[in-house]
């Protein structure tokens, strides 16, 4: 009897509690997630809705169109050779900025007295201007007047213009996108190998892995294999969102072969002013960017954190 | 198997002397441990055994080996971290296996005598864990694992439990002994827990800045301790100490302390001059003062009640200043503020020099024999 009476008397005043607290939590929310609704949720769904229309940037009328611009992305022959060419250019970037970054992380991170200054001058390129460096690249590469092609003549190489050749135009790009990504990655990496206990390597040292390979290839890569995860997602989308160099140096050419997604699609929406056509390709740019990142959070993470 | 010696082994970092002359024979089978706080060198000494740190002087020996300018992996030691150090990417069974994957043994065998020795440690239903699905203690026990599997010539341990919670610090640290004990390997073992170095080790070595200061029995340390940090570091609650002086008067030696005057009686070689006494806290007992008895008594300050014994520090009478912790059966009615008379057999007094160092007293029959005299020293 006693022991029913009490549980009468104490739940109503517990679940009020409950709700005042649940009531607490929200408004605790609250104020974020409205930020987040507002500036991130409502831009894509606006977006979104663009693409279903033929809303041109500064007319006054506009209609529905299904998923018309959708079907014609699909068969456009520009947006498919930007698709490719970004793919190519994100190929080369990623794989050369994770390995170079990891490698200048491993030399600078043995260095003591000078570690700060090496780090300081690989990192130099990231916050560098990328517009104002791809004028100074530009420069460089210039076949008639930049040092490069000059050395590279008297050293008895034929002449070059590698923004000009269609084979090498991406090269050129990917190379300066890995300039710019090796200081950023490197201080990733740096951090991850600041992390692994030296006890590991101790370890490894007394079990018989002593050798540089051995210790790399048995204690430091595993071990950095949440980091390399975390670059490669990073690279990947930085790099899928390459636009400045291709803006400032290539604009497309030579025979759009550097056009890239997000540079045809600025010239769609912001040239041609076809704000429908472009929103559809920046939603087709989001779901590569959602897949990268869901490939990251579902597959890989899984089988990298210990 | 073999033992382990150290020759005058030095570490210096810089200006800056880590390890000073280090001389130490471990014999085959022994399990000697390595005890002292912080910074006393052990660790490093420990590793420059295993050839994770060079000796800046001095020659390490694996039984008539010298394997001072040999990389670790050839110099047939295992060693428990502090840490544990166990790959993280790997499961238990392949961090146990990983020194004999690298020593290109098969598959078959690795299996096996991992297996082997996964159940010595009761871990063997755990083999196909990654370290963070185990606990400490699991963990603790794949890091044995992982040294007994070499059948290395001795192994080493840094620290090993100072990770785990009391309790299973208490039960890991039998079990290690036993182990040892049942594979008769030699091991090395550095602690700064006074009760892992006496309750494990055959031999204790006791150091403090880079140097050591007394090898012997767990017995031979806590009963004859050769100075003042000695008989602090071993032993808990720590010896009473009493700094006083002594002085020879009348065919007897006293010692005084701020108005204490205990008069030692027997034969002791002690020069008159400023001296320290030490009585370890279960030296102090509720008996009347006799003939082999010195009294000490005082106010009870405040009172431990641990179950089967109780700790009773009091403020000495006659001493200001100076509280003394006893150490009594837990029967014992004891109340704070209550005036308390104890004594203790003068047998288990130690005195120190001024310099510290223990001054041996022998006592030859009763006090107040006639035959008792001084002996200046």
């Amino acid at each position: 009897m006693t022991v029913a009476l009490n549980t009468a008397r104490v739940s109503p005043g517990r679940n009020a509690q409950m709700r005042a607290e649940a009531l607490a939590g929200y408004a605790f929310a609250t104020p974020a997630l409205i930020l987040i609704i507002v500036l991130l949720i409502a831009p894509i769904v606006v977006v979104f809705l663009l693409s279903l229309t033929d809303y041109q940037l500064g007319a006054l009328d506009w209609s529905w169109v299904g998923l018309t611009n959708y079907s014609d992305m699909l068969g456009d022959r520009v947006f498919l050779r930007s698709l490719g060419n970004t793919f190519i250019y994100v190929a080369i970037v990623v794989p050369g900025s994770v390995i170079l970054g990891l490698v200048v992380a491993i030399l600078v991170q043995e260095r003591t007295k000078s570690k700060a200054i090496y780090q300081t001058i690989f990192f130099l390129p990231v916050t560098t201007t990328l517009i104002a460096m791809s004028v100074v690249w530009h420069f460089l590469l210039n076949p008639a007047l930049g040092p490069v092609t000059s050395l590279a003549r008297a050293l008895g190489f034929s002449d070059f213009d590698v923004f000009g050749d269609p084979d090498l135009v991406l090269v050129g790009l990917a190379v300066i996108g890995i300039w710019q990504l090796v200081g950023f990655n490197m201080i990733l990496f740096l951090a991850g190998l600041t992390a692994i206990p030296r006890d590991l390597y101790d370890a490894a040292d007394i079990d018989g892995a002593d050798g540089a390979w051995d210790r790399f290839a048995r204690v430091t890569w595993p071990m950095l294999g949440p980091t390399t995860l975390f670059v490669v997602v990073t690279t990947t989308i930085t790099a899928f969102r390459v636009f400045d160099t291709v803006a400032v140096i290539t604009r497309g050419n030579p025979q759009g072969r550097s056009d890239v997604l997000l540079y045809t699609l600025y010239k769609v929406g912001f040239q041609d002013f076809n704000m429908g056509p472009a929103s559809a390709m920046t939603i087709a740019f989001l779901v590569f960017v959602l897949v990268v990142a869901l490939a990251q959070a579902f597959i890989i993470d899984k089988r990298t954190h210990y | 198997m073999s033992g382990l010696s150290f020759h005058d082994v030095s570490k210096r970092f810089g200006q800056a002397t880590v390890v000073d002359r280090f001389t130490l024979n471990v014999a085959e089978g022994e399990f000697v441990a390595l005890v002292g706080p912080s910074g006393c060198g052990k660790t490093t000494s420990l590793r420059m055994l295993a050839g994770l740190e060079e000796a800046s002087a001095g020659r390490v020996m694996v039984g008539a080996r010298d394997v001072t300018d040999l990389p670790a992996r050839e110099r047939n030691l295992a060693m428990v971290f502090q840490s544990y150090a166990l790959y993280p990417h790997l499961t238990a069974a392949e961090n146990i296996g990983f020194a004999l994957s690298l020593q290109g043994l098969g598959k078959a065998t690795i299996k096996d005598r991992v297996q082997r020795a996964a159940d010595r440690l009761g871990i063997g239903h755990l083999l196909g864990r990654r370290p963070k699905e185990l606990s400490g203690g699991q963990r603790q026990r794949v890091a044995v694992a992982r040294c007994i599997v070499r059948e290395p010539a001795a192994f080493l341990f840094d620290e090993p439990l100072s990770n785990l919670d009391a309790k299973l610090r208490g039960t890991a640290r039998i079990e290690i002994a036993r182990l040892q004990k049942s594979l008769g390997i030699t091991t090395l073992y550095v602690t700064h827990d006074q009760v892992e170095a006496m309750t494990m080790a055959d031999r204790v070595v006791l150091m403090e800045a880079g140097r050591i200061r007394q090898i012997g029995t767990p017995m031979d340390l806590y009963h004859h301790p050769v100075d003042l940090f000695a008989a602090t570091f071993l032993g808990s609650p720590a010896m009473n100490l009493l700094p006083g002086e002594v002085r020879h008067a009348d065919g007897e030696i006293r010692f005084l302390s701020a108005g204490l005057d205990l008069r030692l009686a027997g034969t002791v070689r002690c020069a008159p001059g400023q001296v320290t006494l030490g009585l370890r806290p279960e030296a102090l007992e509720r008996l009347p003062p006799g003939p082999n008895r010195i009294a000490i008594s005082g106010i009870v300050e405040h009172v431990e009640h641990l179950g089967a014994e109780t700790l009773v520090q009091f403020a000495v009478q006659g001493a200001p200043g100076t509280v003394m912790t006893a150490r009594v059966p837990g029967g014992w009615a004891v109340r704070a503020r209550e005036p308390v008379a104890l004594s203790a057999a003068q047998t288990a007094l130690h005195l120190f020099d001024a310099t510290g160092a223990a001054v041996p007293l022998h006592f030859t029959g009763p006090a107040q024999a006639s035959a008792d005299r001084l002996v200046p020293a």
